[in-house]
């Protein structure tokens, strides 16, 4: 996808860059806001935004890696 | 960043202070004869590297020394002692000796797939909850955060900087994925936003002194090892594959230890600059992940497949001096003692 090399954001008309993870967040390109079920809007500046899909998170609606795996380890090894 | 609710800040002013670190002191003859060199003066004679602990205090704050001049040096070294050649040339045997001993103690593989699975587990249970982070979100107390702040501080107060010595020898999609890392970590070309930044402000909350190098007399060989580890990859582009592993161990683990810090300092009652440092780094990581993993990894691997082995070697070794020096801390504050080499005015002694 070409980007504004000045910038780093999409070029005027370019669609804004989502990707899907297969084991985690939708990663968002540019600054985004996102509104909430009950209206909020919180803006993320971030070149790049991970937005929970797995409902585990404890920032909604962004990441924080609740969706890993958990491995339970009995003792110390 | 994210702006949902920021608390306001109000810290104490910064310490006054030039940025550039003052000499330690030495802890043997390796750190000696650097010391001397620093200083212009004759060293003694040619100690020999060969003999040393190579994670012990003598040979990384020696290590250490070498290394400041390539980034804010020292007060009172001119500033091209950076290349002096005597100085080079111990380096070089320190950094021999020292890898050395890093290859031995982490067992060869090229399995990177392998190395960043293991990362992108979160072991709980009573067996995985024994490091230093579950530590402090528990039951630490007040002077053992100190404590890992100060230790922290090495590393810290120069965040980024190691890595950025990788920047001029990726091919160009993985330099543009870890750019747009490092972009963050400088605080997207806000100087309150960088990440070294907002660690002073949490030592300044904390009544850490924030000065540029203000700690390294404190900390232990093993608080030194594994910036150096940082610096010494960073600096020889034949080590670049190791210094992306390195880089992968941090963003790929810190989103969920960053969490735990957050919520032992709450429990500790702590302030709003103090938390926002490890706070920040919750939500930040976990996208810095998903970028170093897809943007940085994934195309260097497909450029540069011989790195392999140096990446899962990076990854690994950045574990183990990790380890190392976690290790050496809950021991030290097990037994009731300072994890530094000299406490701070509210911990216990050695
Ligand atoms: S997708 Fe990462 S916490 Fe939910
Ligand atoms: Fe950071
Ligand atoms: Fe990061």
């Amino acid at each position: 996808m070409p980007a504004d090399p000045a910038h780093g954001t999409p070029a005027p008309g370019t669609p804004t860059r989502v990707t899907l993870t297969d084991d985690g967040p939708v990663l968002v390109h540019g600054p985004v806001e996102v509104e909430l079920p009950d209206g909020r809007r919180l803006r993320s500046e971030r070149a790049v935004t991970a937005l929970c899909t797995c409902r585990r998170t404890r920032r909604p609606p962004f990441c924080d890696t609740s969706h890993r795996t958990r491995v339970r380890e009995e003792n110390h090894s | 960043m994210t702006t949902v609710s920021s608390p306001a800040v109000s810290s104490p002013a910064p310490t006054v202070h030039t940025g550039l670190a003052p000499l330690p002191e030495p802890r043997g003859p390796l750190s000696a004869a650097v010391l001397a060199v620093l200083r212009g003066e004759e060293p003694p004679q040619r100690p020999d590297a060969a003999a040393a602990d190579p994670y012990g205090d003598d040979l990384q704050l020696a290590l250490h020394c070498c290394y400041e001049l390539h980034y804010r040096g020292f007060a009172g070294v001119p500033d091209d002692r950076e290349w002096d050649l005597q100085l080079l040339a111990l380096r070089g045997a320190l950094e021999e000796r020292f890898l050395a001993a890093l290859r031995a103690d982490v067992p060869p593989d090229d399995d990177v797939t392998a190395a960043v699975d293991e990362l992108l587990v979160e072991p709980v249970g009573p067996g995985a909850e024994t490091g230093v982070s579950h530590h402090l979100h528990r039951r630490g107390e007040l002077w053992q955060l100190r404590e890992y702040v100060a230790h922290r501080s090495i590393y810290h107060l120069k965040e980024a900087d190691p890595q950025a010595w990788v920047i001029p020898r990726l091919p160009r999609a993985a330099k543009a994925g870890l750019v747009s890392v490092e972009h963050d970590e400088y605080g997207a070309g806000d100087p309150a936003r960088l990440h070294a930044t907002l660690f002073a402000d949490m030592m300044r909350e904390l009544g850490l002194p924030d000065g540029y190098g203000h700690h390294v007399d404190a900390v232990p060989g093993a608080t030194l090892a594994e910036v150096n580890f940082m610096s010494l990859c960073g600096l020889r582009r034949s080590l670049r594959g190791a210094l992306v592993g390195q880089f992968a161990l941090v963003e790929l683990t810190s989103s969920p230890g960053s969490e735990r810090l957050v919520r032992g300092m709450r429990r500790l009652g702590c302030g709003p600059a103090a938390i926002r440092f490890y706070d920040e780094h919750v939500e930040a990581d976990a996208v810095h992940e998903q970028i170093l993993r897809r943007g940085v990894l994934d195309p260097l691997l497909a450029e540069e497949p011989a790195l392999a082995a140096d990446i899962v070697f990076g990854i690994r070794a950045a574990g183990f001096l990790g380890d190392r020096l976690g290790t050496a801390m809950l021991d030290a504050w097990a037994a009731g003692r300072t994890s530094l080499r000299t406490p701070l005015p509210d911990g216990p002694g050695r």
